[in-house]
Order: structure tokens, then C-alpha cells, then sequence
């Protein structure tokens, strides 16, 4: 990398242009990333608090409504990411297709969904999967079941619910990173496997996946980052009376316990901060594992 | 073989097409939920019915719909008019005058891009209340203007400026502000609506930052007024879909107009 030296005037004009940027980072990100990092030491309720030094880590271990919370969310991130992930990958893949039919309009269908807002699409999915909502109606009509699922009273039934949702919303945004990764794959190198006798699914592992590697680890790393700060969904679809993450926590995210810890209960700021702090760890220790097995490979 | 590939072939447009109807059906919903009862949407019937004008009337004496409209569009407008201005400078002053400082810089926002926002979120919320900030239009819009993601999309595309282009512009006694307004501007436009449907999508959908900091229902988006009717103790899906409708419009008619643009905004920082 070459740097050029610059005139003072061209150096000042340089700070310059990334000056407002900067103070709004600074004052609205920056600060408040510090700030929630010293208040994560600090405990108490309201405004009334007092350094506690590791208390509220202490208090982490032994909460099992934090417990509960970190679990839903792992178990959202490690079941519904590669789900969405193979998924977007398997139709970006026959979409990329010239030879089928309709690709254009199949393409604007499954990408339709990521225009709508988190809140939106979340009612949507409440008054379809209620109780004899158009869902049941429609599985018990096929026979599929007996009688209707309870997706908002059931603690199984309303994760599955939950990870249905988010991946009705993201699998064609993220087909659409690997639809434009694909056109990049000159054609010849599959003409050539084609010639060699290589099977379908063959072209796919040893061709298409390595080829789509640093798309793969882009939309994996933006998804785990995503789950980790669930929040919409589970504020609306399994919300009742006003209440988010139910039935009995079921689907509580850690946002959403941040949320409630901060502005349902009686504010306690430090703990909740420290459990925010959870999520920055984890995105961190996620991200650096999704690079270091990106690497490997 | 031969039947194999065909049968195989079918089997998959089956699936795709079946994906595809997954995906359009709540849209179908939502337009004929709007035309039902609050009973009809949760007891499952598909087909449209005959409440549209009750559910419209309903909507309209519940929520101060003029009201709502113009804080969702002058939050989502002027926010993303600023977003634009602030983050193409900052990718520009990247990308355009590198120095050893600023990169080192630009990697540290880069690293703060997985910084998720809960962990701000307390610290915003204090700040804003003690600056007398709440239920105000300054409070949903400040943390959201200096997007570091938006900066990095602009120092990307910045790369694809043509560096003859500033040194004529030099040359001619252009000020390196005038530079940036007149010539980088009008040349990049198609990066700035690419970027400009990104953002505003992103503020017109905005949920956790706003049902923070608004209090009253009169500065309500109507991304918020959705989930309020939606988080009612029996809530009254029929004007909720109307509600819905009309939160989801703008978004579908930027998305149908403009669908290449959003897909190169949302490319645009991968490149």
C-alpha cells in the first residue's frame, strides 16, 4: 500500500470530510460503548447505583432467566442460520439456472419478503398462526395433524414458529448476495467438471461452495449478528398482553431480557448492561470462529 | 438418465414455485386480511370479505393517520437526506486522502460494525432523557446518521471515482469541498440511490430505537402504531392489516421501481 504525502491543505481537507461522521460515532457510539462497559461494574436499581465490581457477573451465573434467555438464543442462531444459509444457497443455485423457467419472477417472489418491516411481517405471521388461523386449517385439511399446533402456547411449537418467521424473511436476501457471487463463476470451469464426468452434487461441494466461500462467511457472519440481537419478532409474534418472548419465556432473546430489564421492571441499567455485554462477546467469539473455520477450509 | 434429469428437473421447480408461494401468500394475506373481520382473519378465511370500509373507517377515527404519516416520513426523509451527506463525505475523506491516521481509524469502525446496538442502547436511552431529548424527532435520528456500514459502502464505490476527474477539477482552482459537491456528487449518483433506498428502508422499518425514545402516541411512526394495535390485549387484526398495508406500501413501491438500484445497494459494500 502506497501512501502519498499530502499538502497541509489536502491532509486538512481529509479530516475535514470525515469530521461530522466522526462526532456523531464518537457521541452516539463510542461514548455509549464505554459507558455501558463501566455501568456493567455498576449495581443497584433506577439511579441509584454503586460500583459492584464483578457482581453482576456473578449474578449472570446464577439467573436462570438470563439462563433461559442465552439458550433460546444459541438455539435460534445454531439451528435457524445454516437452515437459512443452505436454503438461500440451494435457490440461488437453481435460479442461476438459464434454462428455468419463470426464473425472473420465482427470483422477485423469494425476494419480496426483506422489503417488509420486521414489525409488519411479525403481525402478519401472529394472525395466521393463531389458534384456527389459516395454518391449522390448512395442515388439518391436508391431515397433517389432528388438531391445530399451538405456535403461541406451546414452548416447542413457538421456537419453531420463531425460526419459520426469521427464515420466511431472510432466505432471499441472502440468495440474492449468492446469486450475484454466481454470475462471477466463469461457466467454462462447469462445462469442464460436465465433461469430466462430475455428478451434480459433486459441482456443488467442490465448485459452487468454494467459490461462494467469502460470500458464505459474509452472510454467515451478518446472520449470527442478526440472531444474537433478535428482538422484533419476539416482541410481536409470541408477545401476549403486551409481553414479549412468551408462553413462560419460551422465546425470550437476550434483547429482549435487556429490553425488559431496562424499561418493563424497574431499571436496573448495570446488570442489563452486562448482559449486553454478553451479546458484544459473543458476536466477537462467533465472528472469529466463522473466520478461523473460513480460513481452514 | 435421461428421465431422471427430467423427473429431477420437475421436482425442482415444484419446490421453487412452492417457495415462491410461501413467500407472496402473507403478502395476499395482509391485502385480503384488510378486506375482513377481526373473527374471519384469525378463523383462517383465505378468501376477501366485505369489511375493507369498515376496517378503513375504524383505522382512521383510531389513529391520527396524517399525523403518523408525516413523523414516518420526515423521520425516515430527513434522516436518510443527512445519512447520505455525512457517510459519502466520510467514505470519500477515506478513500480520497489516505493517510497512516485515518486508516487506522477506518479499521476501528470497521471492528465497531459488530458492535451490536443493545449494548448502546442503555447509554443512548440515559443521554437522551438527560438531554431533555426524548419523544422528539432529534432523538430517533441522531445515533441512527453516522451509519459506519454506509461509510464503508461509500469508501468502496469511492474506488471506482476516477482520480482524473479531482486532479482536472484541481487544476481548474476547484476547492476540494466544491470538488466533492459539484463533480464526485453528480457523478456518483447512482451509488447515492442505491444507498438512499437502503436507508431509508432501514429508518421507515425501525422498531427498537424509536418504541424507546417515543412516548406519545402523536410522534408515533407507523411501524410503531402497527406493533401497538398488534400488542393490544385482543387485537382487532382488521384494522391492524389496514395499518399494515399502509406500513408496507412505500417499501413495496420502492422496491417494484427500483428493484436493480436496492439490489446494488445492498451488493454494494460486498464488492
Amino acid at each position: 500500500m502506497k501512501l502519498v504525502t499530502y499538502s497541509n491543505r489536502e491532509n486538512w481537507a481529509g479530516w475535514s470530510f470525515i469530521a461530522p461522521a466522526m462526532v456523531l460515532v464518537g457521541l452516539f457510539m463510542v461514548y455509549p460503548i464505554l459507558w455501558s462497559a463501566w455501568m456493567s461494574f455498576q449495581t443497584g436499581k433506577g439511579m441509584m447505583t454503586k460500583f459492584g465490581g464483578t457482581d453482576n457477573i456473578v449474578r449472570l451465573t446464577q439467573d436462570p432467566i438470563f439462563q433461559r434467555a442465552l439458550g433460546n438464543t444459541l438455539l435460534f442462531l445454531v439451528i435457524q442460520v445454516p437452515i437459512m444459509i443452505v436454503l438461500a444457497l440451494l435457490f440461488a443455485v437453481a435460479l442461476n439456472n438459464p434454462r428455468l423457467r419463470g426464473r425472473a419472477i420465482l427470483r422477485t417472489a423469494i425476494f419480496l419478503p426483506c422489503v417488509t418491516s420486521l414489525v409488519a411481517y411479525s403481525v402478519l405471521f401472529k394472525s395466521m398462526f393463531a389458534l384456527d388461523g389459516v395454518v391449522n386449517n390448512t395442515l388439518i385439511f391436508l391431515n397433517i395433524v389432528d388438531e391445530p399446533i399451538g405456535w403461541m402456547f406451546d414452548p416447542f411449537w413457538a421456537k419453531v414458529l420463531i425460526i419459520m418467521a426469521i427464515t420466511w424473511r431472510w432466505v432471499g436476501y441472502n440468495m440474492v448476495f449468492y446469486l450475484a457471487a454466481l454470475q462471477n463463476i466463469d461457466p467454462s470451469i462447469y462445462e469442464a467438471a460436465k465433461v469430466d464426468g462430475v455428478p451434480a452434487y459433486a459441482r456443488f461441494w467442490r465448485i459452487t461452495v468454494p467459490m461462494l466461500k467469502p460470500v458464505i462467511l459474509f452472510t454467515t457472519v451478518l446472520s449470527t449478528i442478526g440472531t444474537l440481537q433478535l428482538f422484533d419478532e419476539v416482541n410481536t409474534i409470541t408477545a401476549s398482553a403486551g409481553v414479549g418472548g412468551q408462553p413462560a419465556d419460551a422465546t425470550l432473546t437476550l434483547s429482549l431480557y435487556i429490553y425488559n430489564l431496562t424499561f418493563r421492571f424497574m431499571p436496573s441499567f448495570g446488570y442489563a448492561a452486562t448482559v449486553s455485554w454478553v451479546i458484544v462477546i459473543l458476536v466477537g467469539i462467533l465472528s472469529w470462529l466463522q473466520f478461523r473455520v473460513a480460513r481452514e477450509r | 438418465m435421461r428421465i431422471f434429469t427430467k423427473l429431477s428437473s420437475f421436482v425442482v421447480q415444484a419446490l421453487l414455485w412452492l417457495a415462491a408461494f410461501i413467500s407472496v401468500f402473507p403478502f395476499y394475506w395482509m391485502l385480503s386480511g384488510a378486506t375482513n373481520t377481526a373473527n374471519d382473519i384469525t378463523g383462517g378465511k383465505v378468501t376477501p370479505g366485505t369489511a375493507l370500509f369498515d376496517n378503513i373507517s375504524k383505522f382512521f377515527t383510531l389513529v391520527d393517520a396524517p399525523r403518523i404519516f408525516f413523523n414516518s416520513f420526515f423521520v425516515a426523509l430527513v434522516g436518510t437526506a443527512i445519512t447520505l451527506i455525512i457517510t459519502s463525505m466520510a467514505g470519500y475523506g477515506f478513500e480520497m486522502f489516505r493517510s497512516k491516521a485515518r486508516d487506522r481509524i477506518f479499521g476501528v469502525l470497521l471492528l465497531m460494525l459488530s458492535v451490536p446496538f443493545a449494548a448502546m442502547m442503555i447509554p443512548l436511552f440515559v443521554m437522551f432523557s438527560k438531554a431533555g431529548l426524548m419523544n422528539s424527532y432529534a432523538a430517533i435520528m441522531l445515533p441512527t446518521l453516522a451509519s459506519i456500514f454506509m461509510i464503508f459502502y461509500f469508501r468502496q464505490n469511492t474506488k471506482a471515482f476516477p482520480h482524473e476527474l479531482r486532479d482536472a477539477a484541481r487544476m481548474d482552482g476547484l476547492k476540494e469541498w466544491q470538488i466533492f459537491a459539484f463533480i464526485y456528487m453528480p457523478v456518483m449518483r447512482s451509488t447515492y440511490a442505491a444507498a438512499m433506498i437502503i436507508v431509508f428502508m432501514t429508518n421507515w422499518n425501525a422498531y427498537l430505537w424509536p418504541l424507546i425514545v417515543l412516548q406519545t402516541n402523536e410522534m408515533k411512526t407507523i411501524t410503531l402504531v402497527v406493533a401497538s394495535l398488534a400488542s393490544a390485549y385482543t387485537p382487532d387484526y382488521g384494522l391492524i392489516m389496514i395499518a399494515n398495508v399502509l406500513a408496507t406500501l412505500p417499501t413495496i413501491l420502492v422496491f417494484f421501481l427500483l428493484q436493480r438500484r436496492f439490489v446494488e445497494g445492498m451488493l454494494g459494500s460486498v464488492k
